[in-house]
């Protein structure tokens, strides 16, 4: 298939790339880009690892093709894990998710920080029951989760307290 | 004793921040210059001559680089030197749907897979076996020439007398119980990245590197050595981060030999990622199988004998198969007192994909057996089940009857711990008034255990099971070069806490490189939860003897016996004097030391002690560098192997199941049953694991979470629907892999039984809870509604057909003629519409039929 020229903009800087019209966005990130720190875990959207967000909204990577989401100056914005650590920083949902046990093998943890990202920009204070229902978007085959609400708790405390802690 | 600085504190994982920004690279993140890649074509059949394979039109497709076939690289490997009878690609035969035939390079994954179809391919079907117990009839048309009736290994052990003990017993319960198969379904699925450098001197092929998802670096490197024909020194296996492995990745998987026999011949770089149906189709996981189980016991409760019989439906290849069936017997004992017992056990191979090795390998299936039979048990003699597990509790040190050796034995305060938390007797009492309903609720207790590494390794050598060097920079930094494979449990995280802790330095101060066979002494790699205990002990060892080099230049600094001298937190102190952050005086030499490269800091340190004279304290980095200038370079090593005494006993198949010491774990399960629509609900989970010491609590719950997590899986909605050998649901969502929603509260108690061998006391915590969770599921859905379930997992459907029958209503079949509560067979799920039991004789009607016996275009 023919390459096409598109623009796109990541973690607030626009890239200008020849794709072929069928290529997904997550393997843009990935190959184009050489952002990889979204991953595939499956074929079929059901995993969540490949999460990001598209002006805010968390969306999978793997189902959508990157030449519909060109940046046009009204939106489009695409954050990708690499862009959530504050100023060269430990992110407080990162630090909290290292502290807590929140990420073992850490290959769903780029998934689960743009779905913790996104609830905590629309929510500050979200309930148990809400965090469960945000996480239950992305699989995770080490951690049973548990220890992802006390990260996601800590990272709330952390965020109130103003400390990085 | 407990007063450690690093040991038992809870740590961040090392490589945590890796993982939370994306900058950890897993294999397939991993690119190179003139990289191609590489697609697998996989068999339609079950089984399967393969009489031609024409790839001459895929070869021509442009984009395509080659094309790979069985013949390209025909030596057969397999993990144990007794299971060699795998090969790269089929050579004469393919084994089950999804067997590797011929593999595709291209410049893009989308050419790769558009080749696969222009490969013609000529099968001539044979009849397949999908049920282990007819597989083991079949007089012809074996999957394996070698192996007669399809049995990959039988074992029949004989410990105490059996006979004996079942005439002494007072009440004996015997059942079948058959559990579903399930697998690991790590997240990041398999990939491999592989390529040769060009030798220097001749001009010629040189070493092969080989990056991937791994559990076993070594033993990658040595079956690569057998099927590429090409010295271990040759060839170099790198683990990047690994994406979960639970023992999915304990063994060679196929992409990883074919990626580097692809390289060879495509000329360059080649890197293979299952998509994640493939991943289901290269499986390895836990296999079906049916348990025949008798139990008897006295009147006081106290088990008198146990007779097992075991079938395991294998699937196509050896694999692990023949330590998995080994272990199915071997771990009923180190559990309880069991004075007798007789073993059967048979590996079956049928026309699946192959089961392996995966998380409590080998006990799982057997474990939700027993403790099932030991509830039914208790309840004939009128006992609680809390009771009944107490009365048979083991009186170590002591040695099993079948020769295992147990040390330290934390169950008993397992046991106690989960019975107080969950208020058994109390919350049983108050679940029966309340829930008398169409909900009933309930509680069930089960235990389990698991080996803290097998005390023997599959290639039976003297060699130390972990060697791990240490290297002691200019600057004080410390490197650990481990060969042990973290794959998520954290085991880079122990390796650094281990080193920092015997050293006396702070955690900030470790490097650790690991995996890397170039760099690396031999580990034999991350299964069997052996990382911990033998890993560990090998780095406490070789700190330890770095450590030795350090005191004996601080001693001659601070002018004092090398017994004297004290390290901890980055400070060393003579024994007898204030610690040094209790001084005030420390400022100017933490200040030396902060923040200078070696050079210039060891002119100002030597500078400084002219002026100063010996004192009685000193940095970590200043006693490093004084150890430098005494002895040149400071390094250490330290190695591991199990004792003798803890090797087993002498009888076949003896040397699986033994370890140097055991985990224990107890669970109750709070689960409400809807006796309308045979749903479970678990409500709570309480677990004790006696992991010995913590090292990390963090981790140490974390793995014990993620245990009991994915037994409830197994328990409530894993399992491979299988259908005329093609498995119906491989994908995350048809799998049903639990979500966040559909997981419990699991309440985790640490008990530490020290363990007198362990690094620190520690043993493993990442295996022994997932087993005790599924019967103890099994336990309160009886305590519940009065039904005992003898099939696993306990979907709706078996739950609901066993409800209807213990309350006597009209029968519907949801479970193809298997009766849950009794089930006599395995059973295909959806029915057998198009072999209907006659082999690979489709259907007239399958819409596969045509395409499927031959692929020509
Ligand atoms: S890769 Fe699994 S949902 Fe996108
Ligand atoms: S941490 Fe391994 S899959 Fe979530």
């Amino acid at each position: 298939m023919k390459k096409e020229l598109i623009e796109l903009k990541v973690n607030g800087r626009r890239h200008e790339l020849a794709i072929e019209p069928s290529k997904l966005l997550l393997d843009t990130l990935r190959e184009d880009l050489g952002l990889t720190g979204s991953k595939r875990g499956c074929d079929d959207s059901s995993c969540g690892a490949c999460a990001v967000l598209l002006d805010g909204t968390p969306m999978l990577a793997c189902t959508m093709l990157a030449a519909a989401y060109q940046c046009d100056g009204g939106g489009n914005e695409v954050t990708t894990v690499e862009g959530v650590a504050e100023h060269g920083a430990l992110a407080a949902i990162q630090k909290a998710y290292g502290d807590w046990g929140g990420s073992q093998c850490g290959y769903c943890t780029p998934g689960f920080m743009m779905t913790v990202k996104s609830l905590l920009d629309n929510n500050p204070e979200p309930t148990e029951e809400e965090i469960k229902r945000a996480l239950s978007s992305n699989l995770c085959r080490c951690t049973g989760y548990t220890q992802m609400y006390e990260a996601v708790k800590a990272a709330i405390k952390a965020e109130q307290q103003g400390t990085n802690v | 004793m407990s007063d450690f600085a690093i040991i038992g504190k809870p740590v961040a994982l090392i490589d945590s921040a890796g993982k939370t920004t994306g900058q950890g690279k897993y294999t397939d993140d991993l690119s190179m210059p003139g990289m191609l890649i590489g697609k697998i074509l996989h068999s339609p059949l079950p089984h399967a001559r393969i009489k031609r394979i024409n790839p001459t039109k895929a070869v021509k497709l442009e984009g395509v680089v080659s094309v790979v076939v069985g013949t390209d690289a025909p030596n057969k490997y397999g993990i144990l030197p007794v299971g060699h009878d795998e090969t790269a690609l089929a050579v004469d035969k393919v084994r089950y749907v999804g067997d590797n035939v011929a593999c595709v390079v291209a410049t893009s994954e989308s050419i790769a897979e558009q080749a696969l179809e222009l490969i013609d391919v000529e099968y001539e079907p044979l009849p397949a076996y999908f049920d282990p117990e007819e597989a083991m009839k079949a007089e012809s048309d074996l999957i394996h020439d070698h192996r007669p009736h399809n049995i990959e290994k039988e074992y029949h052990h004989v410990f105490g007398d059996p006979g004996a003990g079942f005439a002494q017993a007072d009440a004996i319960v015997e059942g079948r119980y058959v559990a579903g198969e399930v697998t690991h379904a790590a997240m990041e699925p398999h990939s491999t990245l592989a390529y040769f450098e060009l030798d220097a001197l001749t001009g010629e092929e040189g070493r092969l590197v080989v990056q991937s998802s791994t559990q076993v670096p070594y033993y990658l490197q040595h079956k690569l050595s057998i099927v590429l024909d090409k010295p271990m020194a040759q060839i170099r296996v790198i683990k990047p981060l690994v994406g979960g492995g639970f023992g999915g990745k304990s063994e060679i998987i196929p992409l990883e030999i074919i990626a580097a026999v692809a390289a060879r011949k495509a000329k360059a770089p080649v890197k293979i990622t299952y998509t994640r149906e493939e991943v289901f189709w290269a499986h390895r996981g836990r296999p079906r199988t049916i348990i025949d189980l008798k139990t008897g016991v006295k009147r006081d409760g106290s088990l008198t004998a146990v007779a097992a019989k075991v079938i395991q439906d294998g699937g196509a290849y050896c694999s692990y198969g023949v330590v998995t069936i080994l272990y199915s017997g071997a771990l009923l004992g180190a559990l309880y007192d069991i004075p007798n017992i007789q073993y059967d056990g048979f590996r079956v191979l049928t026309n699946k994909p192959a089961c392996g090795a995966m998380r409590g390998h080998g006990t799982v299936n057997v474990r939700f057996a027993f403790e099932s039979q030991l509830d039914e048990l208790a309840l004939k003699i009128g006992m609680d089940p809390y009771d009944i597990r107490k009365r048979n509790l083991l009186k170590p040190p002591c040695v099993t009857v079948n020769g295992l050796r147990v040390q330290s034995y934390g169950l008993p305060e397992c046991i106690e711990k989960v019975v107080k938390a969950s208020d058994w007797a109390a919350r049983r009492a108050e679940y029966k008034q309340k829930y008398n309903g169409t909900v009933r609720r309930g509680l069930g207790l089960a235990c389990s255990h698991y080996v803290s590494g097998a005390a023997n390794s599959i290639i039976r050598s003297d060699m130390p099971h972990s060697t791990v060097n240490i290297k002691i920079e200019r600057d004080g930094g410390v490197v650990v070069y481990t060969g042990a494979s973290d794959i998520g449990q954290g085991s880079d995280t122990m390796v650094a806490q281990i080193a920092a802790e015997v050293l006396g330095c702070t955690l900030g101060r470790i490097k650790v490189i690991a995996a890397d066979t170039d760099l690396t002494p031999v580990d034999i790699g991350s299964y069997s939860s052996r990382v911990t205990f033998m890993n560990g002990n090998a780095t406490m060892r070789a700190a330890e003897d770095a450590k030795k080099k350090i005191i004996a230049a601080a001693a001659r600094k601070m002018q004092c016996f090398e017994a004297d001298v004290l390290m901890r937190d980055d400070w060393v102190w003579k024994q007898g004097t204030k610690p040094p952050w209790e001084r005030t005086t420390t400022a100017g030499i933490a200040e030396v030391s902060g923040h200078v490269d070696g050079q210039v800091l060891r002119g100002s340190l030597q500078q400084k002690r002219k002026d100063e004279g010996p004192k009685d304290f000193m940095t970590f980095e200043e006693a490093a560098v004084s150890a430098m200038d005494f002895a040149g370079a400071v390094s250490g090593t330290g190695a591991y192997a199990p004792p003798k005494d803890a090797r087993g006993g002498g009888h076949k198949g003896g040397g699986v199941g033994p370890s140097p010491a055991y985990s224990y774990s107890a669970q109750v399960v709070d689960a409400g049953v809807d006796t309308e629509t045979g749903e479970v609900t678990v409500h709570k989970v309480w677990a004790a694991h006696d992991c010995g010491r913590a090292l990390n609590p963090v981790a140490v719950e974390g793995q014990v979470i993620g245990s009991v997590w994915m037994g409830l899986g197994q328990a409530l909605q894993e399992e491979f629907v299988w259908k005329d050998g093609l498995l119906m649901n491989p994908g995350m969502l048809e799998y049903k892999s639990p979500s966040a929603v559909e997981s419990p509260e699991v309440v985790t108690f640490i008990v530490e039984s020290i363990d007198p061998e362990g690094p620190f006391g520690a043993k493993e915590a990442s295996e022994g809870s997932l087993a005790a969770v599924i019967p103890a599921v099994a336990n309160a859905i009886f305590d519940a509604t009065g039904m005992r379930l003898r099939e696993s997992p306990f979907t709706p459907e078996r739950v609901l057909s066993g409800i209807r029958k213990v309350m006597g209503l009209k029968k519907i079949n949801m479970t193809n003629d298997v009766d849950p509560t009794e089930p006599h067979t395995l059973r295909e799920h959806g029915g057998s519409l198009w072999f209907k039991g006659k082999g690979p004789q489709r259907h007239e009607m399958d819409p596969a039929r045509k395409p499927a016996l031959s692929r020509e275009q």
